[in-house]
């Protein structure tokens, strides 16, 4: 087998993959080893193979992805904590035709903005919500979110999260999958390769469905949290897949056609 | 010519809706006009009141304490607004459901048995309207020409079939219109 | 000749939004404003002008829908009454940050807390002083009569393109629940989206070839850029204080004494002017229109010429702090109000000219 040089990989006929011009070349933000790298890639990824990034409008949230539109290249907005159901819901209604989406964590959407993600949901709006569930708040250091797991550790369930004390971990996914106003739920991961094909299917999916006014779409990417979970990244995602999926198992919810 | 008028009783009797006529008819003869009511969470059975004031001038305040015509529908707002007419002013009360009678001796009074009356021809929708007529009987502030106006431009045009008969109970009000204490 | 009704304050509002060539309203139900969207939604301006009507879950939803929308360039707006522009206070500041325009009506009522729903003006220092965090500013309107309520929709939408802020409409339950002759504009029609792109290009209508990406935020966590976009903003006030300062003065020229009112305070006041000056009192009016900007200099010229002045605000005093800066110690303001919902009638006002500025 001949040994292939650092130059010749560099030469045109030779590039295997690239990434898309959808992602700016500002440098990610997140730490490394976490998910929303390859999440963005992913959105941006189907935008770009739709050819829709000239109608498309992204709502960015406060957390971790506060700064989406940093990485994103297609025209954002950054909305209040929780609220970018909100903004989509005005923003598609008053340019129907737009592809509107809205990316946010587990804290924003789950916690502070229960109520517009709800109502978002319930009324149908044809907007795509993409929601990354991490079991934590990130940004503002690991504090725990609606969605930590039991007995999971974190800067304010020190000694685990004590059910009895702080509540259950919050399922909103299969919450808002009950709404009538949905039509397309699913929840994928971006740990392997193979999920990273099945979480862009359901995000390609999800954007299609826009064109077909008949509801809103709804995609979860279960993802890691290495900083907060304090762990290494490979240590974190064996983790996920040990103790997050058993309790948030990954597949469609809900389909409608 | 400046009309300051409280019209007064209960939710339900109309009282909003003929204030609304009267500001309406105003409107449409060229007055200025403020129609303000007290407004809550009383829809019906309640109290409800409206300030109308009719102008040839702008009108400044929209919300007084003395008026130059009471109309008062029960004993509550005969109660409240009996003493706030001003002196040489009028006041308008349908007696029934009234144990204590108007007392003043300064201003004009009028009692009008609308009540009994609209009662009686089983038309109670158009209570307000013959109490309307009585104060016009009085105080001709609005042509006729102009109350028709106003109860077209007031009533939902699904009601516009109903404005022969609000125009026949503003007539029966002035016929049934009585004063009960006149200054000299 | 424009076509005269006899309107609500709140309906003048909303139909004259629609005639301004309103792209959006998002609201949620609170007496005394809550004819704004009923009267909406029985017009079915999707129909009239293609006009979204849209009511939300909440005022913190709607004032959130508001600024999506505000950030694709459209004319869209809300109305709450005070308990209600309490919770949207996080969406306002959000507006402001991002330099958006948008109208806001706030038809007040009595607090603090669920308070009453009878009219008050205890809501000067939250609509002029910020009400959410930051320092960010909103032009602020006052109407004192239904025709105000309907011109200051389409006035309210011009001034908040024309600066990229947020406006407020500070009205209150008496000139909402109220109904005077009003005349109506014609029917503006609503830009199109190459107008939209062609007037607001900084806004989020899709990332064509030809341009970056257009981004709407209030967000910057470099402090040294942070300090530059409020000393920014604060230029933008200085500008709108220089440019847009509006009142009104009636009987001024040889007043002795002053009311200075706005709102529905100063109909009242305007009476007391009229019943002062019966009793052989030169009394003067000036009735500030624009809360923000203040109209100081007027106020602090004829505090050189009168022997003393009195707010009148159905509130504890709020107002009487911005005349107090503008009027300095040359001259005595004292401030007369009710409060809790209380409108206070135009013989009181008299009476306290008469103890606290005459007598005083």
């Amino acid at each position: 087998m001949s040994q292939i040089t650092k130059e010749e990989i560099r030469q045109p006929e030779n590039l295997v993959y690239k990434k898309t011009e959808l992602l700016t070349d500002n440098p990610l933000s997140y730490c490394p080893g976490c998910g929303h790298g390859t999440a963005h890639r992913v959105v941006m990824e189907v935008i770009d193979e739709m050819g829709i990034q000239e109608q498309t409008i992204g709502i960015a949230p406060v957390g971790c992805s506060v700064l989406a539109y940093e990485f994103m290249n297609v025209d954002m907005q950054q909305a209040a904590h929780g609220r970018a159901p909100a903004l989509a819901t005005a923003v598609k209604r008053l340019m129907p035709e737009k592809f509107v989406f809205t990316y946010q964590g587990d804290g924003d959407l789950a916690a502070i903005g229960t109520a517009e993600t709800i109502h978002a949901c319930n009324r149908g709006e044809n907007i795509v919500i993409i929601f990354i569930n991490n079991g934590i708040y990130g940004m503002t250091g690991g504090q725990m979110a609606p969605t930590t797991l039991p007995g999971m550790k974190s800067s304010t369930s020190p000694y685990g999260r004590d059910v009895a004390l702080m509540g259950n971990p919050l399922k909103i996914t299969e919450l808002i999958a009950q709404l009538p106003g949905t039509l397309y739920v699913t929840r994928q991961a971006v740990h392997t390769p193979a999920a990273v094909r099945r979480a862009k299917r359901a995000v390609r999916k999800a954007f299609e469905n826009q064109k077909l006014n008949k509801g809103l779409s709804f995609v979860e990417i279960v993802s890691n949290c290495n900083s907060g979970w304090k762990m290494t990244p490979n240590q974190s995602n064996e983790w996920m897949v040990e103790n997050m999926f058993p309790f948030y198992p990954l597949g469609d919810i809900k389909v409608n056609d | 010519m400046t009309e300051e008028i409280i019209i007064a009783g209960f939710g339900g009797q109309g009282v909003l809706s003929m204030g609304k006529i009267l500001a309406y008819s105003g409107v449409m003869q060229n007055k200025e006009v403020s129609w303000m009511p007290s407004y809550g969470p009383e829809m019906r059975g309640g109290t409800a009141n409206v300030t109308v004031i009719l102008s040839d001038e702008r009108i400044s305040s929209p919300i007084i304490n003395a008026y130059d015509t009471a109309i008062v529908l029960n004993q509550q707002s005969l109660d409240k607004f009996e003493p706030l007419v001003k002196p040489g002013g009028l006041l308008i009360y349908d007696p029934n459901g009234i144990s204590r009678h108007p007392a003043r001796t300064d201003i004009n009074i009028y009692s009008i048995e609308a009540n009994d009356e609209a009662a009686r021809v089983g038309l109670s929708k158009v209570f307000n309207m013959i109490v309307l007529g009585g104060f016009l009987k009085l105080k001709p502030i609005v042509d006729a020409e102009y109350v028709r106006k106003g109860l077209e431009k007031s009533l939902p045009s699904r009601h516009h079939g109903m404005i022969p008969e609000n125009e026949k109970a503003i007539e029966t009000g002035k016929e049934l219109i009585k004063a009960k204490h006149l200054l000299n | 000749m424009r076509e005269l009704k006899l309107m609500k304050g709140n309906e003048a509002f909303a139909e004259a939004a629609i005639r301004a060539g309103a792209d959006g309203y998002f609201g949620y139900p609170i007496t005394p404003q809550s004819e704004v969207m009923e009267y909406l939604m029985a017009e079915k301006p999707h129909e009239r002008t293609g006009m979204v009507v849209l009511q939300a879950e909440s005022e913190v939803a709607a004032i959130n829908m508001v600024y999506g929308g505000a950030s694709c360039g459209k004319r869209v707006l809300t109305s709450s009454s005070s308990p209600g522009i309490s919770l949207k206070q996080e969406g306002i500041s959000y507006i402001a940050g991002a330099e958006l325009p948008c109208l806001i009506l706030n038809v007040v009522r009595a607090g603090p807390g669920l308070g009453t729903i009878q009219p008050a003006q205890s809501d000067y220092f939250q609509a002029t002083k910020g009400g959410g965090h930051g320092d960010y500013r909103m032009i602020v309107l006052a109407p004192s009569s239904v025709q105000e309520m309907a011109d200051f929709a389409s006035l309210g939408f011009d001034l908040a393109f024309k600066y990229r802020n947020p406006v407020m409409i500070l009205s209150d339950g008496a000139i909402g629940q109220m109904m005077e002759k009003v005349e109506l504009d014609e029917q503006i029609t609503r830009l199109t989206e190459a107008e939209i792109i062609k007037n607001t290009p900084w806004a989020t209508t899709g990332k064509t070839k030809d341009r970056e990406r257009n981004i709407i935020t209030s967000l910057d966590l470099d402090s040294a850029k942070m300090e530059l976009h409020n000393i920014h903003l604060q230029e933008k006030y200085r500008q709108i204080e220089e440019n847009e300062t509006r009142f009104e003065t009636i009987q001024c020229d040889d007043a002795d004494y002053l009311i200075i009112a706005y709102g529905t305070s100063a109909r009242i006041s305007q009476k007391a002017v009229d019943l002062l000056r019966a009793q052989g009192i030169k009394v003067g009016l000036l009735r500030p229109i624009t809360l923000f900007p203040f109209p100081s200099k007027p106020i602090a010229e004829l505090a050189n010429r009168v022997k003393g002045i009195l707010t009148v605000e159905m509130s504890a005093g709020q107002m009487i702090e911005d005349v107090r800066l503008a009027v300095g110690c040359k001259v005595k303001a004292e401030h007369f109000g009710r409060m809790g919902g209380i409108i206070p009638s135009p013989t009181q006002v008299v009476e306290a000219m008469h103890q606290k500025i005459i007598g005083g």
